[in-house]
């Protein structure tokens, strides 16, 4: 581009076009974040000073380590790109409030530092950099994080155990669902009775499993500013109630209940980690929904969506590769 | 309302309101025109006249002997003053004529152009196609034997922001346009008519319509950038795909700009050649309108007829913001295929990036590219050089709309790139 002058007028020349749409990626990012603010204010709200902590911990930790890693790497500062702080939120999301605070670091550092800058940075991490922070701490802390009073400061689960779930301080719905089913195969207690505290006021799990509610309404705001494609959530959640219902579960408590929603609205919908064909988004979807299910009902531990999703990432280059859609015009032969 | 459109797209801010209802008026006679030999794709012309030489309005000034050629006329009576290279809109110097006019021009006579067949009118006329692609239309009307035209269509979309050329002329002009349509249809053995525009023109609909008449469709469509270029239209009204490398004619199809109709329309019953056209002036000037301007007009004298440009200049395009040049010269002459000068202030103007940004992945490219191809994947081996990578993913293929760089939340130069891979992917021998 060169500035040419024409008496007293100095023109750009640039190639076309020569308008841009309004969208930016930091806008991009703050709208995700603010989507995904009223279920995390509620959690604050409902869970107490310990979430708020979290937060901060996991936020602060992910701003930092991009920092630092561009300020050692001689690299331009990319903290206003926005994507740090959806990061951090998201993996202040996908925490217990009790997690010690060591650990938050942790998971903010290794998000960041492993999961999107040694990729190259924004754009050029095949995980989900959030995710990847979260598997890290439930990998490397898994016998801590059992014996987490998983309850915030005000948490009661009232819900009668069948099976041997008393050694489990930090027993989830779902978790006392799935260890109900593994003894006996069926449920001590009505599934359907848990629909409203899932929606409104869960205080057992992580912070975003506080108000399942909310994390839809977030949903769909991304949905409607076209943000996310329909494609991925549809494919997810569709995925995750058909399964359940076949494998004679509740639905709709098993999309209500652990990390299904967010992991479909805000999780599996990265733009970076996820297909960028219309076919693949659709099957990524159905792809993360199908090893969920998977992974609650013959998997190890029921809360499963952390490594659907990033299984799912890691196929998405192929997702899309099969996906391609044929170029406009390239018939074929008995066509032409 | 026609739900008919093509597949993908954008819908940027239209802003055709400053100049959508101001009715067409003659631009003033200028103090000198200048004449590109070259105001069309194909062979360039040679100049006719040297200088000293009086000319008068309808004169030829400059032909060549080849097959996609288009001969140039001088629009008004005068002198010349200066044969020699020129810069154009497009960036390129071109040998020019330069006229100064005499001081009384009587715009309503010319030397009449001679032929007894349409085809031969045509070329002598020195038609192009107006849309902006300027392809010799006596070449488009004699399509390659074995292929059967069978519709005619005139595309009055405009999707193009800003520019309201067109739809002044649909307006203004009816009949001529439906009289041009008629004799493409009847000089190419097409059996169908079909004139597509955009539904966020609905009053030149309505004209359309009333002048249309038997055998003539007036289809409505879905207001989307870029329903206008060749191959999308004809997918939008006919449900054909143009295949690869392939003219419209294999799809069964004849596209020309409602402008260039107007012009076959007085090339053939007026013997008249082409001397004129309407410009949309529009944007950050003083006086916004549709000026009928004579060609070899400058763009400096333009933009001072229509009142000057109003503060700070951020980029003056020739032609639409989506795909027309933006000019670092204004002393550049209108030509056959200029509809429209847009004026943007710096605030309007795409921004200025001048850092490599990363993409994310949103995928905001591949859903608005109307030719369904993958313009990050294209970038990304255009920034590698790998032009062996970039081959099947197809930048030949590409229109250049530039949908994909106008969505691109983090600023990419799509397009740019896809040029550069076109281009070398071409010069490796790639089939067009």
């Amino acid at each position: 581009m060169s500035d040419t002058s024409t008496g007293s007028t100095r023109l750009a020349v640039t190639s076309s076009p020569h308008i841009a749409a309004g969208v930016t990626c930091s806008n991009i990012m703050l709208w995700v974040v603010g989507s995904l603010a009223p279920a995390a204010v509620w959690a604050m709200i409902s869970m107490g000073w310990p979430a708020v902590q979290l937060f901060a911990l996991c936020i602060g930790s992910s701003l930092l380590t991009e920092f630092a890693w561009n300020a050692i790497a001689k690299k331009k500062q990319t903290l206003m790109d926005g994507s740090a702080l959806v990061t951090g939120t998201l993996l202040a999301m996908c925490m217990p409030p009790m997690l010690p605070w060591w650990m938050a670091v942790f998971a903010g550092l290794i998000a960041i530092g492993l999961g999107k800058m040694i990729f190259g940075g924004l754009g050029w991490n095949l995980f989900n950099p959030a995710l990847v922070g979260r598997a890290f701490v439930l990998l490397s802390w898994s016998g801590v994080l059992s014996k987490l009073p998983n309850k915030g400061w005000f948490a009661t689960l009232d819900i009668p155990a069948k099976g041997g779930l008393d050694a489990i301080s930090g027993a989830t719905r779902l978790a006392v669902a799935a260890a109900d089913r593994a003894a006996s195969g069926g449920y001590g207690f009505s599934l359907a009775e848990q629909y409203q505290p899932l929606l409104w006021r869960n205080l057992e799990g992580s912070l975003g499993e506080v108000s399942a509610a909310l994390l839809i309404l977030g949903g769909l705001v991304l949905l409607a500013k076209g943000i996310i494609d329909w494609r991925i959530p549809a494919g997810y959640i569709g995925t995750v109630a058909a399964l359940s219902w076949a494998f004679g579960s509740d639905p709709i408590f098993q999309v209500l209940a652990g990390g299904v929603l967010l992991g479909a609205f805000f999780m599996a919908t990265d733009y970076v980690s996820s297909p960028m064909t219309r076919n693949g988004r659709l099957v990524f979807g159905i792809g993360c929904g199908l090893f969920n299910v998977v992974g609650r009902f013959f998997g190890p531990s029921p809360e499963s969506t952390t490594f659907a999703i990033l299984f799912m990432n890691g196929l998405a280059p192929l997702i899309d590769k099969m996906f391609t859609p044929r170029t406009f015009g390239w018939v074929k032969r008995d066509e032409e | 309302m026609s739900k008919a459109a093509f597949k993908g797209g954008v819908h940027p801010p239209e802003r055709k309101e400053a100049t959508s209802s101001s009715a067409t008026q003659w631009a003033p006679v200028p103090g000198r025109l200048v004449i590109p030999m070259s105001q069309h794709l194909g062979a360039p012309c040679q100049p006719v006249v040297a200088v000293g030489d009086r000319v008068v309005r309808g004169q030829v000034v400059g032909t060549v002997d080849a097959m996609v050629s288009a001969p140039v006329h001088s629009p008004v009576s005068g002198e010349v003053t200066a044969v020699g290279p020129w810069l154009t809109a497009g960036g390129t110097r071109v040998t020019s004529v330069t006229i100064v006019p005499d001081a009384e021009q009587d715009l309503d006579s010319f030397v009449p152009v001679e032929g007894d067949d349409v085809r031969t009118l045509v070329r002598a006329a020195g038609i192009v196609g107006m849309g902006g692609a300027t392809f010799p239309s006596a070449v488009k009307l004699t399509p390659p034997k074995g292929l059967d035209v069978s519709t005619v269509i005139l595309n009055g979309c405009e999707c193009e922001p800003f520019l309201t050329c067109d739809h002044r002329l649909m307006l203004e002009e009816s009949e001529r346009v439906v009289a041009g349509a008629r004799i493409i249809a009847e000089t190419v053995g097409a059996k169908r008519v079909v004139i597509g525009i955009e539904a966020n023109k609905p009053d030149a609909i309505a004209a359309m319509q009333k002048a249309a008449g038997d055998g003539v469709e007036i289809l409505s469509l879905v207001t989307r950038y870029p329903q206008g270029a060749e191959k999308q239209l004809i997918w939008a009204l006919l449900r054909r795909e143009v295949p690869h490398g392939k003219l419209p004619a294999a799809a069964g199809a004849l596209v020309h700009n409602v402008a260039t109709a107007v012009a076959i329309a007085d090339a053939v019953e007026l013997h008249k050649p082409l001397m004129e056209r309407i410009v949309t002036v529009t944007g950050r000037v003083a006086r916004p309108g549709n000026y009928r301007v004579l060609l070899g007009t400058l763009v400096s004298d333009l933009l001072e007829m229509a009142g000057g440009i109003v503060g700070e200049p951020g980029r003056v395009i020739a032609g639409g913001p989506m795909t027309g040049p933006a000019l670092g010269d204004l002393d550049v002459p209108i030509a056959k295929g200029s509809s429209g000068i847009v004026v943007l202030s710096p605030d309007e103007a795409a921004p200025l990036v001048d850092d490599d940004q990363p993409c994310i992945r949103c995928g905001r490219c591949t859903e608005g590219c109307p030719m369904f191809l993958q313009p990050f994947q294209i970038g990304t081996q255009a920034n590698r050089r790998d032009w062996t990578a970039a081959e099947p993913l197809h930048p030949v293929d590409c229109i250049e709309c530039g949908v994909c760089s106008y969505v691109c939340p983090t600023k990419r130069p799509l397009l740019q790139l896809i040029r550069l891979a076109k281009a070398a992917v071409i010069a490796k021998g790639a089939k067009l």
